[in-house]
């Protein structure tokens, strides 16, 4: 392999999550219970069910992906007359209002980075699942991103929380938020416990195992 | 007592480091100050070393604090419309959802805006002023684990994006000026990436091994 030395599962050693301590890997068919010495945090040799935690939480982000879109995340009330927006409709009506820049945010944050994020986890657990061994570098890099620009999704749930706090004058202007944030919100909450519970190492050991 | 710093089992492996996202094993070189060193197999960044990490942090998270509190007692911005003037706060979106029983929305600002911030302002302060004293907090271990949890859930950053677009959306329809704690948040924002930067966590977990 590229490195000087083996991987740590192969020297018989596992690290853990929280201080990257590395610790002996115990005997016996479970190392469930193993404790960091040093930061006394949990220790795994792998995130535990990577791969079926991860699946669990992605097929649920997936179900809900279909209402946080449908459903209206916001209802603009002027004079009496309500106005409900999607997630899609907002952005359409910052293109209208010739918000370009502003509208391209909204848009790669809360549509964009949703959809590609859902695609590379899975593409990711279905790479280890079929033991690939096609450009791992690339695919831990995928993994990195994934992991990073998940959070700048909760843009719209924050905009929505900042309109609630300023338009309040009930007889001109409310902003009622719609079901459609709670479901958006949802998506973006469990992917990001998805992209967590994932474990990279997987597909390194993947490749491993070739070797 | 006796000298535990030969016998701690976690002083076994000292010199080595796995990488967390391909778990390659690497002997732990020494670096030069403001030097990394990234995995060769996967890229992904193993350690670093920073110049006077434990002051530089404490100093970013006492300015953290001080602007916290500015960003949440001064009013965020002020909503003009018809004559009509509307003042909110950073916790006022909050409020709202709160009192529209929207409580899975209101925790989630709560403590993407409020609460993890200040925990991991707070927690930071908890377990570095002490070590940098050579004292070594209750539970110091638990609570900088957590530190490392908040930095995930706190989402002040994004939550400054969504200011920008609410403003961008609401422009053409009212007057909206700006608060004292707007750029207090925006500062804060600066000032915990800053501390977020001036953080060594190898360094700090060496330091409590030296304290147990
Ligand atoms: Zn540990
Ligand atoms: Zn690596």
């Amino acid at each position: 392999m590229t490195g000087p030395y083996p991987s740590a599962a192969r020297a018989g050693l596992m690290s853990c999550h929280a201080c990257h301590q590395l610790s002996q890997i115990p005997a016996g068919p479970t190392h469930g219970d193993a404790i960091c010495p040093r930061c006394e945090a949990h220790i795994h040799l792998r995130k535990p069910d990577s791969l079926s935690r991860t699946w669990a939480l992605l097929i649920a982000a997936y179900i809900l992906y279909i209402p946080a879109n449908l459903l209206p995340v916001m209802t603009v009330i002027s004079f009496g007359k309500g106005e409900a927006d999607t997630i899609l409709s907002g952005v359409k009506e910052l293109i209208h209002a010739g918000m370009l820049p502003i509208a391209l945010l909204v848009f790669f944050a809360s549509i964009t980075v949703p959809v590609l994020k859902l695609l590379a986890l899975t593409f990711l657990l279905l790479s280890v699942q079929y033991k690939s061994q096609w450009r791992p570098r690339e695919r831990t890099k995928l993994y990195r991103i994934t992991e990073v620009v998940g959070r700048w999704s909760m843009i719209d749930i924050f905009m929505i929380s900042i309109l609630i706090a300023l338009v309040k004058l009930e007889a001109v202007a409310t902003i009622e938020p719609g079901p459609g944030a709670i479901s958006f919100a949802a998506v973006v909450i469990l992917t990001m416990f998805a992209a967590m519970s994932f474990d990279p190492r997987l597909i390194w050991d993947r490749i491993e195992e070739k070797a | 007592m006796p000298d535990k710093s030969s016998s701690h089992p976690s002083r076994l492996f000292h010199n080595l480091i796995a990488c967390h996202e391909c778990d390659l094993l690497y002997r732990v070189h020494p670096l030069r100050y403001g030097e990394r060193a990234n995995c060769s197999r996967c890229g992904a960044a193993l350690y670093a070393k920073k110049r006077d990490s434990f002051e530089h942090t404490i100093i970013l998270a006492l300015t953290s604090l001080m602007l916290f509190t500015l960003a949440n007692v001064f009013p965020f911005m002020t909503f003009e419309l018809h004559g009509r003037v509307q003042e909110s706060l950073l916790s006022t979106g909050v409020k709202e959802f709160f009192e529209r029983d929207m409580w899975t929305l209101g925790v989630l600002v709560l403590c993407a805006s409020i609460l993890f911030p200040a925990l991991k302002i707070l927690g930071l302060l908890y377990v570095l002023v002490p070590l940098e004293f050579n004292r070594r907090p209750w539970k110091a271990a638990l609570a900088f684990r957590l530190v490392q949890h908040f930095q995930t859930w706190a989402m002040m950053d994004v939550y400054l994006l969504g200011v920008i677009v609410a403003v961008v959306k609401l422009a053409d329809m009212a007057i909206l000026v700006p608060g004292v704690a707007i750029y207090s948040f925006v500062a804060l924002i600066i000032a915990l990436a800053a501390a977020d930067s001036a953080l060594d966590q190898h360094a700090v977990w060496e330091k409590m091994e030296e304290f147990p």
